[in-house]
């Protein structure tokens, strides 16, 4: 039987992939981040899971106008870095999880989540930035990789209730996997932040503390948190924050925080991250 | 158009169905930028690049002049507009200054965010905003 390992929250600001790609880590501007990265590091050392559910977004690299489904669970054997706009990252290509992705779909149907199943998809900084937030530089990333992309960017978007649902959902059919394997599911995007319009720069430290305590102890406070309540308090792009909800919902109703470290400014946005263990 | 209950936020620009509609085009060329060939072809002629798209003059205008915040009101969403400042070799601070009111350089930008950001407080409602002053 498949175990939840534990969960992981982070921004995936794509201002944290460059600095690591071009070898800016030590400057001044990034030092106190990477600085606060090592226990995260740490822990990931000795917390190697057979493969990570990455719950995130695309931003407008595979999926466009043209369509982007709500709920997408990637289901191939791997998946290449994406040219966002400045050629791709050049980190290891991310090796997919079949037989867990496509349990996921089946199981998450039968509960009535209707998931899009996609059998290619080029991955962007929304993945590939906690990869290398978690794991640093290897040569190959150590654990498979479901990707779950979740539609965050154009409206209707799936409600903060809804993500944590899927959440849950998804921990009980990672309990129903016939496979002796461990799984981290991580929740990406956040904390506050707006980039487009006059009020570009916006950031809500009061408000991304309250949904972090909540996040432990009261998920449904933050479910309960309407789209634009997110919009209004967190910044237009701060509504990513809903799919650390589905990270939440995959784990035990108690949980033990065993980190967190929260940095303003990453770029435009106030960077923060979590480890949730079921308790 | 449906009004929304986002719509009193300031200097906000959500793409849902009326920003969807108003922009397609404008982020369907800007999406092509996420392909090596297809920014080749826009860095040798802008013009020429844009004319094989159904947008407004309006937009091509505010894509040549790298008006920021002009794209936004004329339907552009900021991470579509992402790859434009990128294909500019240009931090994205530059655009976030570009379009902040008011305008902010890429210095002041980043000041304002080691400084902590723009403050919420002021800037949750347009209401809010006028009594803040």
């Amino acid at each position: 039987m498949a175990k939840i390992l534990a969960g992981m929250g982070t921004s995936h600001v794509p201002g944290v992939g460059a600095a690591m790609d071009n070898g800016k880590t030590d400057e001044p501007y990034w030092q106190p981040l990477f600085k606060g990265f090592e226990p995260l590091r740490a822990w990931h050392k000795d917390n190697v899971p057979d493969v990570n559910i990455i719950v995130f977004n695309d931003h407008a690299t595979s999926y466009s106008l043209d369509g982007y489904s709500t709920f997408t669970i990637g289901v191939a054997e791997e998946f290449q870095p994406a040219d966002e706009g400045w050629g791709p990252r050049k980190v290891p290509v991310v090796k997919g999880h079949p037989e867990l992705a496509w349990h996921l779909v089946e199981q998450l149907m039968a509960e009535e989540f209707d998931m899009a199943v996609a059998g290619s998809l080029d991955v962007d900084h929304g993945l590939t930035v906690p990869l290398s937030i978690a794991y640093d530089q290897p040569d190959e990333w150590p654990a498979a990789v479901v990707p779950l992309c979740v539609n965050v960017i154009q409206h209707p978007l799936p409600t903060s209730a809804r993500c944590l649902k899927l959440g849950q959902a998804i921990g009980r059919a990672i309990a129903s996997f016939d496979q002796d394997i461990s799984v981290g599911i991580w929740g990406t995007g956040g904390l506050s932040h707006q980039l487009g319009g006059e009020r570009a720069g916006v950031v809500n430290p009061d408000f991304d503390k309250a949904f972090l305590d909540n996040l432990v102890n009261n998920p449904q406070a933050n479910a309960a948190l309407s789209h634009t309540d997110f919009i209004r308090e967190a910044g237009c792009e701060g509504i990513e924050m809903i799919m650390w909800n589905v990270m939440r919902g995959a784990l035990n109703e108690n949980v033990k925080e065993t980190y967190r470290f929260y940095h303003i400014p990453v770029s435009a946005t106030a960077y923060g991250a979590i480890i949730l263990e079921n308790a | 158009m449906t009004a929304r209950d986002y719509d009193d936020v300031p200097g906000t620009y959500v793409l849902d169905s009326r920003h969807y509609r108003r922009g397609y085009h404008l982020n369907m060329f800007l999406m092509t930028l996420n392909k090596a060939e297809c920014r080749d072809e826009f860095a040798a002629d802008e013009a020429a690049y844009l004319a094989k798209f159904k947008i407004t003059d309006e937009q091509k205008q505010a894509v040549l002049a790298r008006d920021y915040l002009g794209m936004l009101k004329v339907g552009a969403n900021v991470y579509y507009a992402f790859k434009l400042v990128s294909h500019d070799k240009k931090p994205p601070q530059v655009m976030y200054g570009k379009m902040s009111d008011p305008e902010l350089s890429f210095d002041e930008f980043q000041q304002m965010m080691i400084g902590g950001g723009r403050p919420i407080d002021g800037n949750r409602s347009k209401s809010e905003q006028k009594e803040s002053g």
